[in-house]
């Protein structure tokens, strides 16, 4: 019949937009994490410390915040609890990146190992407390109060932009980019940024201007901490909601990864987790997409890796790193 | 009267070196003072401990006659002291002006405000004629500039003492003598000038009075118009300087390097040696003058495997050695002193003793089934350094830790020691003292009378006509003449060099 394929078509157009309304709104989900710890790895490399700790410190934000959700909850505050919840998180990361500071900065170990061992350590201390606190379970309970998908009020009934952008998001995903946004002017606009940046590509000209290193990098290192800290609560309360040993399972390292396929720049960062983001939520949604859905699932699974392998090695050159990074600073050292 | 600058017996030791021994400088008001001395004699570490950078381990600074304590660059820069570095202090990344005003940066409402920073460096670079670009990015400026933008750092902060180290080194003959204009202004704009330098020259050229010092010790303080460069000289060094010069009779021997029609691109592809023909004999020292940037760089990584060639042909003792492998090259008896030496010369991260046999390391008696015998390479260097006159506490010292002219004589001491069939010598006494240069020309001199070849590379004419039996002036990637050092002047050579043969006509 002559009907049917103009029919046909028109289907195939409506399912192509109905797959992004599905796509979009599971990237915007699961990019925010990575921007936000992203962010932090861009401060801490920025001022000249490599943090491969970035999975460690979402490890304890994440760890943090399933146990003060969980606890504001109990003492009845309600929806305001994973919003606190981060808050307290990025504290509790920027608390546990000082540990990276010290042995990196002040005792100018190498870096690489610092990190590894914050990583290491934060495995561990979070599930011997998870433990501890919950009679030897080897996980938390659920929160009940996450941050729920929710469509904005008013920007989502904008046609077409409303279903794809603003419907069955999450407000951590937009905040994340403000942030993104707001680290970029810092480390752009700011004397601060200008300061931070001289000494991740030359600490002993900055010093000679009178800038203290030492200072510079502790700060950049707290950001991280901090920032990492919040990326993992964010993971917590809008993705996973309860916290054991395989929650952050590799977010970390998609964040580092992010940071050097975005050239150390926080928007290149941001978009970098984006596109990290869209290859998780291609593998999360794959079931409800025609053909994809025919795929062996375990293909979708290990897209994500397989995408920043072939990223990482394809189009970043080691060259766009801060000169400095890496290399701990002695005075007078020629 | 008081001292703009006075330092009172300061002493500064590094672990097994005592680099400064009791010095005493004084800087009068609106002068420009040289300090003198030969590499590693510790002028940059007086100099770092004016400026905060080393704390002395003994000893008093006063500024303008009053006591002062300089615990950073902060303390120096609070008392009008500013700093050109010998290696400079620039951030490639960023533009001329985030490079100054870095660390003071101007501000509204707590927002960088570049604009003005822009305008304060065009009006401080008008002001003292000290031509920078505000808005490029370091990467991308001339050294010459680059100089310039350390200069305008320490004026952009109200420095009224400037102290410049070694700052001719990195500079052409015509950017030293525009910097030697710009000191003299701004001395006339009311500021002192200490001036670090080997060069006698410039000295002469723009210095009030100079203090001398030598393996960390004062020699004397004297105004240069009471004395003339030989004594000068020999106060450095502590002994009668000679000129070396190649008077060795010329005889030549077998061809050792021959180079047919070669041709060689550049890293961009361009094509920077054009069927360049050159015989170098045993027995002589050929020179290459020529303008930089005419292919001198490539055609000597050409000949030593560093570099593919694109067509021709080079043999080294009549075997054909185009393109082999650097170690193949250096087996079949070749020698070079790169132009680079912190880059190609030496891993400076190694120890000298490591550096010594770094083409050798392999090989007995320094190997034993693939095993290191740190104990016959610590043999070894000990006995080079002694023979080479290397100012070092060890053999272990990191190369990083030596001034530039004891990493050459690494370099030199390392590759002469194998007495190679051809010796290349790219820049080898560039940013040298007089008494290291001395003793490196007398080396290349000796290995010619051994009956070696040897290739000399220089920007310095001097050089090149003390030292050379042949000159090959290279022009655009080919040698434009041959001539001998006895029937040509500087005038003939800087003629050839820009690219115009004898009688006239244009090549
Ligand atoms: N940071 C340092 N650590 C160890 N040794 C040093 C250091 N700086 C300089 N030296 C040593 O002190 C001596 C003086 O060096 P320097 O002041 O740089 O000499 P100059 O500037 O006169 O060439 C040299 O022997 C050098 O190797
Ligand atoms: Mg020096």
């Amino acid at each position: 019949m002559g009907t049917e394929p103009l029919f046909e078509k028109g289907e195939e157009i409506m399912s192509f937009f109905e797959i992004l309304t599905i796509i979009i709104p599971s990237t915007l989900l699961t990019a925010a994490p990575l921007i936000f710890t992203s962010l932090g790895g861009m401060f801490s490399e920025r001022s000249g410390i490599v943090n491969i700790g970035l999975e460690g410190l979402m490890a304890v934000g994440a760890f943090a915040a399933a146990v003060s959700t969980l606890g504001l909850e109990h003492s009845g505050l309600g929806d305001a609890s994973p919003w606190i919840a981060i808050l307290i998180a990025g504290a509790v990361g920027g608390l546990f990146s000082l540990i990276h500071a010290v042995v990196s900065i002040s005792f100018r170990a190498d870096q690489t190992v610092s990190g590894v061992a914050l990583n290491f350590l934060a495995a561990g201390l979070t599930i011997f407390l998870v433990k501890l606190i919950f009679d030897g379970k080897g996980q938390t309970p659920y929160i009940t109060h996450n941050i729920d998908k929710v469509d904005i009020p008013g920007l989502a009934k904008i046609p077409f932009l409303g279903p794809l952008f603003f419907q069955q998001v999450a407000y951590t995903s937009y905040i994340a980019i403000l942030i993104a946004i707001l680290c970029w002017f810092i480390v752009y606009k700011t004397p601060f940024g200008l300061r931070l940046r001289s000494v991740g590509e030359h600490p002993a000209a900055a010093d000679t201007l009178g800038i203290s290193v030492i200072k510079m990098r502790y700060i950049g290192v707290l950001l991280s901490g901090v920032l990492g800290g919040i990326g993992g609560a964010v993971y917590l309360v809008t993705i996973t909601s309860n916290y054991n040993v395989t929650t952050i399972a590799g977010q970390g390292f998609l964040a580092l990864a992010a940071l050097v396929f975005g050239k150390w720049h926080p928007i290149g960062a941001m978009g970098a987790s984006l596109f990290f983001g869209f290859a998780q939520a291609l593998s999360i949604t794959s079931q409800q997409i025609p053909y994809l859905d025919r795929l062996p699932s375990v293909f979708m699974l290990i897209a994500p890796y397989v995408l920043t392998l072939i990223v990482l090695t394809g189009f970043v050159g080691r060259a766009e790193a801060p000169k400095a990074d890496g290399v701990p600073y002695i005075k007078g050292q020629r | 009267m008081s001292y703009a600058i006075e330092m009172r017996q300061i002493r500064k030791e590094f672990p097994g070196i005592v680099a400064n021994d009791n010095i005493t400088l004084q800087v009068e008001d609106g002068e420009i003072h040289a300090l003198f001395g030969e590499n590693g004699a510790g002028k940059s570490t007086l100099m770092n401990v004016l400026f905060g950078l080393y704390q002395p381990d003994r000893g008093e600074i006063y500024v303008h006659g009053e006591k002062a304590v300089i615990h950073d660059p902060n303390d120096a820069t609070r008392l009008g002291i500013g700093m050109v570095h010998q290696h400079f202090m620039l951030i490639d990344k960023f533009t001329v002006a985030e490079n100054i005003v870095l660390g003071r940066e101007p501000k509204k409402n707590g927002v960088l405000d570049m604009k003005e920073a822009v305008k304060v460096v065009r009006e401080l670079s008008e002001k003292y004629g000290l031509d920078v670009d505000p808005e490029k990015k370091v990467e991308e400026i001339t050294v010459g500039m680059q100089q310039r933008v350390e200069i305008l750092k320490t004026l952009y902060r109200g420095s009224d003492i400037l102290i410049f180290d070694e700052p001719t080194a990195v500079l052409t003959p015509i950017e030293i003598q525009e910097l030697i204009e710009i000191m003299k202004r701004l001395v006339h704009e009311g500021k002192s000038i200490i001036l670090i330098t080997h060069k006698l020259k410039e000295i002469f050229e723009c210095c009030d009075r100079a203090t001398v010092i030598r393996r960390g010790k004062n020699i004397d303080t004297v105004k240069i118009s009471d004395t003339n460069p030989t004594e000068l000289a020999s106060m450095m060094v502590g002994r009668k300087v000679h000129v070396q010069v190649n008077d060795a009779p010329y005889n030549p021997q077998g061809k050792v390097l021959e180079i047919e029609h070669l041709n060689v691109a550049d890293a961009r592809k361009v094509e920077v040696i054009k069927d360049l023909n050159l015989t170098v004999h045993g027995g002589e020292i050929l020179g290459i003058a020529g303008v930089d940037g005419n292919g001198q760089t490539e055609l000597i990584e050409a000949i030593a495997g560093l570099r593919k060639t694109k067509s021709g042909t080079i043999k080294l003792n009549n075997q054909d050695v185009t393109n082999q492998r650097t170690r193949k090259m250096i087996e079949a008896g070749l020698g070079y002193i790169p132009e680079d030496r912190q880059k190609h010369g030496l891993v400076l991260d190694f120890s000298i003793a490591e550096n010594m046999v770094l083409q050798t390391y392999y090989q007995k008696p320094y190997a034993q089934m693939g095993i290191l015998q740190n104990k016959v390479i610590a043999k070894k260097a000990k006995k080079l350094i002694q023979e080479f006159d290397v100012r070092t506490p060890s053999e272990k010292t990191h190369a990083r830790a030596l001034s530039g002219g004891n990493q050459q004589k690494v370099i030199v001491a390392r590759e002469v020691d194998r007495s190679p069939q051809l010796l290349i010598a790219a820049q080898p006494t560039r940013g040298l003292d007089v008494g290291a240069i001395e003793f490196i020309h007398g080396k290349l001199i000796e290995e010619k009378k051994k009956g070696k070849a040897v290739l000399l590379v220089s920007f310095e004419l001097d050089e090149i006509l003390h030292l050379s039996d042949r000159i090959a002036v290279i022009y655009e990637g080919y040698i434009i003449d041959i001539v001998s050092p006895k029937e040509t002047n500087e005038n003939e050579l800087g003629l050839l060099m820009a690219g115009r043969k004898k009688g006239g006509s244009e090549a």
